[in-house]
C-alpha cells in the first residue's frame, strides 16, 4: 500500500507541509515493501489551480492513501474521484505523521475542509 | 465624458467621491465598476433591476468522442482541467474560456457553451439618476468580462461617472482605459501618499489625464499637495476629516444629501474636469 | 512555530497599524507582509533588504516579427484582444492561454516567462520581514502570497524566532485563502459601516471553513455605537470571542506620519490619549499570546 505524504522536503526526516496543493514535495512511502520514493509537486509553482495539479501528480503516482492538512474541494474531488483516501491533521516529521496514521490518530476526509475559490484571480 | 474615480487600494473615500459626486449633478451616468464588492447601492439605496447576464466560455467534454489523451488539461495554463485515468474532469470557476482546450483535442471530443459568471443590473426608471452596477459571482476570475459587459451601457452623449475597482490591476486597467479623466482619491499620509504614487503609475501607463481629491483633509501633511503642485497635477476638491462625515459613511448617508453646501463644491469640481478632460483630449 | 494571520474584508481599515503596533509589543517574531497589493507595511517598520528575487505570474506571448507573415490569425483566435494592429502583444490584455503558440501556422508565437512582482527578505528594528512587491496590472495570486510565506518561514527558522505575524490581504478571494491556511489563529478586524459586518461574515466563512480558530476586534466602534453593537451580537451568537473595541483616534495618523507605530509613538509623545490608546492594543495581544500559545 502506497501512502503519500505532502512536506516540506522529500525524505522521512523532513517536516510535514499541511498546505496540500502548495508544497514543495510529496513523500510516497510503502510501509510493507520499506520503499521510499518522493515527487516535486507541481501545484507548488502553478499562480492558480494548484490543488489541481497537486491532486493530479498524487493521482498519476498510484496512492492508495494521503496524509496531509487541509484539501480544497477542487482537489478532494479529484481525490475522491480517483478513490484516494485523504486524513487531514499532520504535524510534525513524516516519519511521525505516518506513525500517528498507523495508531489510527488522523481523521478520514469525508469532505473538503477547504473553502472553495478561483484559485488566482487574474483577469 | 466618462470620469473614473479611482485609487490605490480600498478604503480611501472611492465610493463616497463617486456617489456624491453623481448625485450632486444633473442628468449624469453612475457606473459601479467595482464588481467585486459593489458598494455604490449601499448609499443609494435605489430599487434594482437585471439588465442581462455575463457570460464565459468553458468546454464541454463529450464521453463518447473522448480518448482520455490528457492533451486538453496539459495545454490548460489556468488548471481548470484534471486527466485522471478514467475521466476528465473540469473545474469551471478556474476556466479563462480561452478555448485552448478544444482547439488541441484530436479527437473533436471539446464543445464550448457559455455559462453565467456574472449579471448587471440598473436602477429603476423612476430614480433621478441613471445607476448601472455589475456584479461578479463570488468565487469566480473574470471581473474584466463583467466590466466590459457594464461599460457597453453607457451613453455616450451624456456624463458617466465610474466607480473604478481598488487597486492596480487587470479590472483597474479595463477602467481606467476607456476613461477620459481619472480621478485619485487619497489622503495626504504615508499610507495615502504611497497608494496613491501606485495608482499614477497606471494612469500615467494609460494616458489618462489625473486630477485629484484630498481625503481626509487636515490629517497628515502636505506631502501630496507638494507632489502634485511640482508634478502640476491638479487638486480638484478637499474633503476635511469630519466626524460629521465619517458618521453619515457609517451610517450609508452620501452627505452631499444632508450637507447641502457640498453640492456646490461637487459642480465645481465636475466644471473643471470637464475644463480639463477637453484640454487634454479634446472631448466634449 | 505559531502563526497569526491579521485579515478584514475590506481594505483600509487599520490592517497595517494593528500590524505594526503588534510588531513591536511581540518578541521572537517574523513579520509576513502578505498584503501584496499595495504593502504599506515597510513604510513603518523601514526594513533593510537582506534580498530580492523575482516571482513569476503567467507567461506572456510574444510574436516573433521575423517569421510573421501577417495572417491575422492568432488576432482572430485570441479571446482576450491581446494581439494588436502590428502583430504586438499588450501585455496587459494577453492571459497566457498559449492559444495563439499552436494555431499559429507559422510558429512565430511563444510564450516567455512575465515577472509579475518581488518578493523580498528583510531585517527591520523588530526583527525579520518578508514582504513583496506587486509589478503594475499585476495582480495578487495564492503564489505570490505563499513565496512570501515561505520566506517568513525560513527568516523565522534562521534567527530562532517562535511566531509568525501575517497581515493579510483585502477581500476573501485565493490570496487570503493562501494567508491564513495553516495558520494557529485568525484575527478579524472590522468596523461599524455598512459594508463592515458583511465583510467580518464572509471572513469568518472563511476561517470556518479551514476550522481555524479565529477571533475579532473592532476598528473605530465609536464612530457608529449601534452598528458596533450589531457587530458584538454577531460575534456572540457565532461564538467568536471579540477581544477588543478600538475608538476613533487621530494617534494611528499621528504615529504614522512620525512613521512609527502607535506603541513607540505613545511611549515618548506623553499624551494621555495615545497612551490609553496603546494600552487597548497591549492588552490585545495579551490575549492574543495567550490564545496563540494555547493552540499547541
Amino acid at each position: 500500500m502506497k501512502i503519500c505524504i505532502s512536506a516540506c522536503g522529500k525524505d522521512p526526516d523532513s517536516e510535514v507541509d499541511p498546505q496540500f496543493g502548495r508544497c514543495n514535495y510529496f513523500v510516497i512511502i510503502d510501509p510493507e515493501i520499506g520503499s521510499v520514493t518522493s515527487i516535486i509537486n507541481p501545484g507548488s509553482e502553478a499562480s492558480g489551480g494548484a490543488g489541481i495539479r497537486a491532486a493530479e501528480a498524487v493521482v498519476g503516482a498510484e496512492v492508495d492513501t494521503l496524509l496531509t492538512g487541509s484539501v480544497g474541494p477542487n482537489a478532494f474531488s479529484i481525490l475522491s474521484e480517483a478513490g484516494i483516501e485523504t486524513h487531514s491533521g499532520i504535524k510534525g516529521t513524516v516519519a511521525f505523521a505516518l506513525r500517528e496514521y498507523q495508531s489510527g490518530k488522523l481523521a478520514l476526509l469525508e469532505n473538503s475542509n477547504a473553502s472553495t475559490h478561483s484559485g488566482m484571480n487574474k483577469s | 465624458m466618462k470620469i473614473a474615480i479611482a485609487s490605490g487600494k480600498g478604503g480611501t473615500g472611492k465610493t463616497t467621491v463617486a456617489v456624491n459626486l453623481a448625485l450632486a449633478l444633473e442628468d449624469v451616468q453612475l457606473f459601479d465598476c467595482d464588481v467585486e464588492e459593489p458598494n455604490c447601492n449601499l448609499f443609494l439605496g435605489f430599487e434594482l433591476e437585471p439588465v442581462e447576464e455575463v457570460t464565459c466560455l468553458f468546454p464541454e467534454i463529450n464521453p463518447d468522442k473522448c480518448t482520455l489523451c490528457g492533451d486538453c488539461a496539459d495545454f490548460c495554463r489556468y488548471n481548470a482541467l484534471a486527466a485522471l485515468p478514467k475521466k476528465i474532469l473540469l473545474f469551471p470557476s478556474l476556466c479563462h474560456g480561452c478555448g485552448g482546450c478544444s482547439f488541441v483535442c484530436p479527437a473533436g471530443a471539446i464543445e464550448e457553451k457559455s455559462r453565467s459568471i456574472g449579471i448587471i443590473e440598473k436602477a429603476s426608471s423612476d430614480t433621478p439618476l441613471t445607476f448601472f452596477h455589475g456584479i461578479l459571482n463570488i468565487g469566480e476570475a473574470m471581473a474584466t468580462l463583467v466590466i466590459r459587459s457594464l461599460q457597453r451601457h453607457i451613453d455616450e452623449s451624456r456624463p458617466a461617472i465610474i466607480d473604478s475597482p481598488p487597486g492596480t490591476a487587470c479590472p483597474v486597467l479595463a477602467v481606467l482605459g476607456c476613461a477620459d479623466y481619472c480621478v485619485l482619491v487619497t489622503e495626504s499620509t504615508p499610507f495615502g501618499f504611497h497608494d496613491f504614487l501606485l495608482a499614477l503609475e497606471v494612469a500615467r501607463a494609460l494616458k489618462v489625464p489625473v486630477g485629484v481629491v484630498l481625503n481626509r483633509d487636515g490629517l497628515g501633511d502636505s506631502r501630496v499637495e507638494d507632489f502634485c503642485r511640482a508634478e502640476g497635477i491638479p487638486i480638484l476638491l478637499r474633503i476635511p476629516n469630519d466626524r460629521m462625515i465619517a458618521r453619515l459613511y457609517s451610517e450609508g448617508i452620501p452627505f452631499v444629501k444632508e450637507m447641502p453646501e457640498w453640492k456646490e463644491k461637487f459642480e465645481e469640481m465636475f466644471e473643471t474636469i470637464k475644463a480639463l478632460a477637453c484640454k487634454s483630449t479634446g472631448v466634449q | 512555530m505559531r502563526q497569526l494571520a491579521i485579515i478584514s474584508g475590506k481594505g483600509g481599515c487599520g490592517k497595517t497599524t494593528l500590524t505594526a503596533a503588534f510588531s513591536s509589543l511581540s518578541e521572537n517574531t517574523v513579520l509576513a507582509d502578505c498584503d501584496v497589493d499595495a504593502s504599506d507595511l515597510p513604510l513603518i517598520l523601514k526594513p533593510q533588504v537582506l534580498k530580492t528575487e523575482d516571482c513569476l505570474g503567467l507567461e506572456l506571448a510574444s510574436i516573433d516579427l521575423k517569421l510573421c507573415t501577417g495572417c491575422g490569425i492568432c488576432r482572430e483566435i485570441c479571446r482576450f484582444g491581446a494581439v494588436l494592429e502590428n502583430f504586438t502583444i499588450n501585455p496587459y490584455s494577453c492571459e497566457g492561454c498559449a492559444v495563439c503558440t499552436v494555431a499559429c501556422p507559422e510558429n512565430a508565437v511563444s510564450l516567455m516567462p512575465r515577472v509579475s512582482g518581488q518578493v523580498i527578505s528583510s531585517i527591520t528594528r523588530f526583527g525579520p520581514m518578508a514582504h513583496a512587491k506587486l509589478d503594475t496590472g499585476e495582480e495578487a495570486s495564492g503564489k505570490l502570497v505563499n513565496v512570501v510565506r515561505k520566506r517568513a518561514l525560513e527568516l523565522a527558522d534562521r534567527h530562532s524566532c517562535k511566531f509568525i505575524l501575517i497581515d493579510g490581504p483585502p477581500g476573501t478571494g485565493c490570496p487570503v485563502i493562501a494567508a491564513i491556511t495553516g495558520t494557529d489563529l485568525v484575527l478579524v478586524l472590522s468596523e461599524p459601516t455598512v459594508s463592515g459586518l458583511h465583510d467580518l461574515k464572509r471572513a469568518i466563512e472563511l476561517t470556518a471553513h479551514f476550522r481555524i480558530p479565529t477571533v475579532a476586534c473592532i476598528n473605530k466602534y465609536d464612530i457608529n455605537e449601534k452598528k458596533s453593537l450589531e457587530i458584538e451580537a454577531f460575534c456572540r451568537e457565532a461564538g467568536i470571542p471579540l477581544l477588543a473595541c478600538l475608538p476613533y483616534a487621530d494617534i494611528t495618523t499621528e504615529a504614522m506620519m512620525e512613521e512609527e507605530t502607535v506603541i513607540e509613538y505613545a511611549a515618548h509623545s506623553g499624551d494621555p490619549g495615545a497612551v490609553e490608546f496603546a494600552n487597548i492594543i497591549r492588552n490585545l495581544w495579551g490575549e492574543i499570546e495567550m490564545r496563540l500559545s494555547d493552540t499547541s
